[in-house]
């Protein structure tokens, strides 16, 4: 975990002050609710069909176990009981009143959380890997990189009014569980042939009505240089970027318009300006913010601990989650667990305050007292003994925690859709809620095997329909929820957007159309190794196609 | 229009000129750009002081070679949500080194006065009496920064440096 030292820690009270004011001034009238909505929006509060909801940043998707409880604290106490993971590795709240909104600040401040930059045309939340730091397969630690950036673009003085949101994300293992590929800008640590440690930068990733795969525009960016060349980035960006059409103004289309060479050379002109200058990072700043890393005291253990391995064979339950929600952790004798948030049946990624505490103390007692929010909503134990596996599974358990469906097909990703937020067309949860039904045998669920479902309710594509290996996104037809289903999308380090099956179906066929699909895909793949999205590049779309609109 | 100078209200030494009027003598005057560059040579020969409006979708560079025969800059935020002025501000400050006076126009509220210092603005022509006479007090609300801007204020990054050395230099004297 990072700990923050006096500079950050006064930096968010003192951001709490300047809301409470801001606030103070639009109830009196002194803001008109114009003035005030980009405001409240850098402090994350947007306007809801029913209410202000807050979203508040999880950087990097850490959490320590206070902090959560104090998440399951302002649930209780300023919303109705529960919260909402989101995709971007943030916790959004739906029901709090504005007049309320800068005590929830404050209480929030007390350990180190905010709601800045999680809305507004800036940079927003830092994410990355939900492993970072435990995974087997990382070439270091990129959460020291995220931190690094996360106070980098806090408040930057000159891109705080960007033509559009930027979204950045790292990873720095082989397989990319960031989507870096579907990001403003995406970075890649990888190594050089000289053997050192840098970045690969992708740009004009995303999604949004107008999809595209970020373009790699520099194969290495040694680290002195990362927040030079993203100062770059966004200064180009800022001058040319769009602002006559708010659904062109992302760097996407600028990148798209240009061309990914000619943005890379505007690029390079103006790093060249700046690449030397107070920006460039001496090893000491990094190493200083690297030293307020808390890493875990871990205890030497044995990996497969014979205890697991009776416990794994006497009960098929705890077997079922040990081989879904548990991964191998880069110390021996330790593992990592994932904590569905995709209970049959509940809107994906909500959470109780109830939950939240279990959550939390279940940090405390077997994970170093950490927590972390991946970006397929779930949470993560990063630090979980082998040895206390068992004993953990039967907790999690007890509060509907430990639902083995990672990453299958009831691990559905969805957005808020038009029971919350206003600019949806269509319904998400519910179309999420009837899946999970669908398929909610999980022996069922693992003869599918791995097959990620991303809803949206409209084309801003909250949801990530375009990378979902099935897509499902809400549109509206004359008055009516319509749905259109793409197939063989992909956000990880293969990040592909996903093809449409045909013409979209309505609210009440959508889940026949999915199970038809899976069906086909059972019935059409070589072998049950082969993935769902495999058999759809083998293949293509239309041998599902065929089937699924043949009985319609 | 309040115009605020040194985190005061202080009386407009210029006058604005409309593209088709004629420029007074011995009066300090802002015009366009694209007047500006139209007839650089008899501006530079004027003894009053030139300012000069520069749009914020036209490339600051341009203006480069004659800033020297300039003494205000004035950039424009057409709505306060267009943030283009803040890149061509840090540019003619900490690349060309432009040591006159940098004023915000257009949309420019209390909440903005910050990043505006920040980048090296020095006047503004601020939208409300009130955010004007809050001037100084609104720039206080913040003592931490994360970037080093042409403003000279330390980051955090080299705060805490700073601070080990102080902490370093601490322990020494109590062996002593």
């Amino acid at each position: 975990m990072y700990r923050y030292d006096e500079f950050d820690q006064t930096l968010v009270n003192q951001r709490v002050s300047e809301f409470r004011d801001q606030v103070s001034r639009r109830l009196s009238g002194e803001l008109t609710e114009d003035e005030f909505k980009i405001l409240r929006l850098m402090n994350g509060v947007y306007l809801q069909l029913h209410a202000y909801m807050l979203r508040i940043a999880i950087p990097y998707g850490a959490l320590s176990s206070d902090q959560m409880r104090t998440l399951a604290h302002v649930a209780r106490r300023y919303d109705r009981g529960y919260g909402h993971f989101t995709t971007r590795q943030n916790l959004q709240f739906n029901w709090i009143k504005l007049e309320e909104m800068p005590d929830t600040l404050a209480d929030l401040a007390k350990v180190g959380m905010h709601a800045m930059q999680t809305s507004g045309n800036c940079v927003r939340n830092i994410t990355t890997d939900q492993w970072a730091g435990v995974a087997a397969d990382e070439i270091e630690d990129p959460r020291i990189w995220a931190e690094v950036l996360r106070q980098y673009s806090t408040m930057h003085p000159e891109f705080t009014f960007l033509p559009r949101k930027f979204k950045i994300a790292i990873t720095a293992a082989g397989h990319d569980r960031a989507a870096v590929k579907v990001h403003d800008v995406g970075l890649r640590m990888v190594r050089n042939n000289a053997g050192e440690v840098g970045f690969e930068v992708l740009v004009g990733g995303g999604l949004g009505r107008t999809p595209f795969i970020g373009k790699v525009i520099k194969p290495f960016l040694p680290k002195r240089d990362i927040l030079t060349y993203v100062e770059a980035v966004l200064r180009v960006y800022n001058q040319y970027g769009r602002r006559d059409n708010i659904y062109k103004a992302r760097i996407k289309i600028l990148v798209h318009e240009l061309g990914a060479e000619k943005f890379a050379a505007e690029v390079e002109k103006e790093w060249a300006e700046i690449k030397d200058g107070a920006l460039a990072l001496d090893p000491e700043v990094v190493a200083d913010v690297a030293a307020r890393f808390i890493y875990p005291d871990y205890a030497p253990l044995e990996d497969n601990p014979p205890a697991l391995a009776r416990a794994r064979k006497e009960d098929p339950a705890f077997a079922a989650w040990l081989d879904n929600s548990v991964a191998n952790h880069k110390r021996p004798g330790y593992a990592i667990v994932t904590i569905s948030l995709k209970p049959i049946g509940a809107p994906p990624g909500d959470a109780t305050a109830e939950q939240m505490d279990a959550v939390a103390d279940l940090a405390d007692r077997y994970s170093f007292g950490e927590i972390r929010v991946g970006h397929e909503q779930n949470l993560v134990l990063p630090h979980v003994a082998q040895k206390d596996l068992l004993e953990l599974w039967q907790k999690l358990e007890a509060h509907e925690l430990a639902t083995p469906n990672v990453n299958l097909v009831s691990d559905i990703i969805a957005c808020p859709g038009l029971d919350y937020c206003s600019l949806a067309n269509a319904r998400s949860i519910p179309v999420a809620q009837e899946l999970t039904e669908r398929f909610r045998d999980h022996a069922l669920a693992r003869t599918i095997g791995r097959l990620h479902i991303n809803i949206s309710g409209c084309i801003n594509a909250c949801g990530h329909h375009h990378v979902g290996h099935i897509g499902i996104l809400g549109v509206e037809k004359n008055g009516e929820e319509f749905y259109q289903i793409t197939l063989g999308g992909r956000a990880d380090e293969h990040a592909k957007i996903g093809t449409l099956l045909g013409p979209a179906v309505r609210y009440g066929e959508v889940a026949d159309v999915v199970e038809d699909v899976v069906a086909a895909y059972v019935e059409l793949r070589t072998r049950p190794e082969e993935l769902f999205v495999d058999t759809v590049k083998r293949i293509g779309v239309e041998p599902f196609k065929e089937r699924v609109y043949a009985a319609r | 229009m309040p115009l605020v100078k040194s985190g005061k209200i202080v009386e407009d030494q210029y006058v604005r000129i409309a593209d088709d009027a004629p420029v007074p003598d011995g009066v300090a005057v802002i015009v366009s750009g694209a007047r500006f560059l139209d007839d650089v040579e008899t501006f530079a020969h004027r003894t009053a002081a030139v300012g000069v409006l520069w749009p914020n979708n036209r490339p600051i560079a341009e203006l480069e070679p004659h800033l020297k025969r300039i003494a205000l800059v004035a950039l424009v935020f057409p709505g306060f949500r267009d943030g283009r002025a803040y890149s061509q501000a840090r540019i003619l400050r900490e690349r060309y080194g432009f040591g006159g006076e940098m004023r915000a126009t257009g949309q420019v509220l209390r909440d903005q006065f910050l990043f505006l210092l920040r980048s090296g603005f020095d006047s503004f022509e601020v939208s409300k009496q009130a955010d004007a006479a809050a001037f100084v007090e609104s720039t206080k609300t913040f003592d931490v920064f994360y970037q080093p801007t042409g403003d000279g204020r330390a980051t955090a990054f080299r705060r805490r440096l700073g601070q080990a050395v102080r902490a370093a230099r601490s322990e020494h004297r109590i062996e002593v």
